[in-house]
């Protein structure tokens, strides 16, 4: 497990999901037409939303949770495998649009689903070195997905910010960290392709569920803690059934995961995922609650967090619109909307 | 390409920077430089609320060179909370639902793709109140 000397927590979280959905129905109404779908339905991000216009508005919520000036960051780092350009940080334009700019180191973080928390892990480290004071990590991606392929049904939009900051001032504090990464092809994109390729059951036990359940298991074991210490736990979710299965294989119950679950209503929000899991959970967690996440980056690496709840979550969370807020503004757009909005009609 | 016009207003655009009058308090957008007369430093930079009110709008279906792909849309006079009056479109927003009086939030969005070789440029556009 690590941790840092210095402990952490995270003193402000902001979600963000566009408005717009598309039914999984939809999709299996030109491609398919039979069999289940991996969830109900997806978001999917208006014609002027991308990661960093995402990132901006999920990092204004944790600021505003936060309550400290802009100028007061460190390090605004976006984890992303949807970065608007190939060349050009995200990190430098949304630090901007906060008005964290110019003394702030800003990146950008890769790690297919996980790259969101790979900022996490650092935030901690730069944190809890004393090196800085807080730090913006942010996990937003508007997923692609090659028309008529399974990950078509749940390649979703989402942003989550969380803001590191020294453990006095959080309202969950970090308890430690462990992260479990190998070289396991399940799911890439090479450059100047459009649409990544996964290797279907691949992805399944010896990527997905192998590698989470490797993190998970440690961070347990170091913290000499069992699944029931934990009032919550979210795990990366690419569907419905993976993180419904990974828990049950750990021995986390359905309540324990049930708040932090969205994949079924927004598909999976990749970077965001597991974040805005944890957000979620954020909004209606109650002090001294134990909270467990483990994202999934495939390539592949999972990182498991334990988080307790402190005496400021109450009062902060009202300070911006809870992650419910976002899911209920449902706009349902049909398979030609989303074709055009998501750049799948060839126009020259 | 107009790198240097996209880069000069990026924090007018980016986060609705105005400016605050250091005397009066007067806050105005966009930002401009000082009336003759006035001291170089009177105004200082001043990041307005966001919030606002629809002061009227209209839908554009006959759109402007660069804005062939978004049409229809809704462009707005958004009376701000601290008094200026800007123009932007409305985002997130249904064309029936537009209305004046409105009150609106300011986000941060696309507001053109200048294609492969050149910038997405990036602003302010105003929607309805996300609840809190």
């Amino acid at each position: 497990m690590m941790k840092p000397e210095r402990p952490v927590g995270i003193i402000g979280y902001g979600a963000y999901i566009p408005r717009f959905r598309i039914a999984a129905r939809e999709i299996a109404r030109i491609w398919d037409g039979a069999g289940g779908t991996p969830v109900d339905s997806k978001s999917v991000p208006g014609p002027d939303e991308d990661t960093i216009t995402m990132s901006i508005e999920a990092a204004r919520n944790a600021l505003a949770r936060a309550r400290i000036t802009p100028d007061r960051l460190s390090a605004v780092w976006v984890g992303s495998e949807s970065p608007p350009y190939s060349v050009k940080p995200s990190g430098t334009l949304v630090a901007e649009a906060l008005g964290a700019t110019p003394w702030v180191s800003a990146a950008d973080w890769e790690f297919a689903c996980k790259a969101g928390s790979e900022a996490l892990t650092a935030a901690m480290g730069m944190v809890g070195s004393g090196m800085a004071q807080y730090v913006l990590a942010i996990g937003a991606d508007t997923a692609q997905g090659r028309p008529g392929d399974a990950l078509e049904y749940t390649a979703a939009a989402g942003a989550a910010a969380l803001l590191v900051g020294p453990a006095a001032e959080a309202v969950a504090v970090i308890e430690g960290t462990t992260s479990y990464v190998t070289d396991t092809p399940d799911f890439f994109r090479r450059a100047d392709t459009t649409y990544p390729v996964h290797g279907h059951r691949f992805t399944g036990e010896p990527a997905y569920f192998n590698t989470l359940r490797s993190a998970a298991e440690r961070l347990l074991h170091d913290l000499g803690a069992q699944p029931s210490d934990f009032t919550y736990a979210v795990f990366h979710q690419p569907n419905t059934r993976f993180p419904q299965t990974v828990a049950r294989q750990l021995g986390f119950t359905p309540q324990q995961i049930a708040p932090g679950l969205l994949s079924p209503r927004i598909g999976n929000a990749y970077s965001a995922a597991a974040l805005l899991g944890l957000c979620a959970i954020l909004d209606v967690a109650k002090p001294g609650d134990r909270i467990f996440v483990a994202t999934y980056g495939s390539g592949a690496g999972s990182d498991a967090y334990a988080l307790r709840v402190t005496e400021a979550l109450p009062e902060r969370r009202e300070r911006a619109p809870l992650t419910a807020a976002y899911l209920a503004r449902e706009t349902f757009v049909d398979y030609a909307v989303y074709a055009k909005w998501r750049g799948k009609l060839v126009m020259e | 390409m107009d790198l240097a016009k996209h880069w000069r207003l990026r924090h007018a655009r980016y986060r609705l920077e105005g400016q605050r009058n250091r005397l009066t308090g007067e806050v105005r957008f966009p930002p401009a430089p000082p009336r003759p007369g006035e001291a170089e430093d009177v105004w200082e930079p001043y990041v307005l609320s966001g919030r606002g009110r629809v002061y009227s709008f209209s839908v554009v279906r006959q759109p402007p060179e660069g804005f062939e792909d978004q049409p229809p849309y809704l462009v707005a006079l958004v009376r701000l909370d601290e008094g200026p009056m800007v123009t932007a479109q409305l985002t997130d927003c249904d064309l029936d639902q537009a209305a004046i009086d409105m009150p609106v939030e300011m986000v941060t969005r696309r507001l053109r793709d200048l294609g492969p070789t050149g910038l997405i440029v990036y602003g302010y556009k105003f929607r309805p109140i996300v609840q809190r």
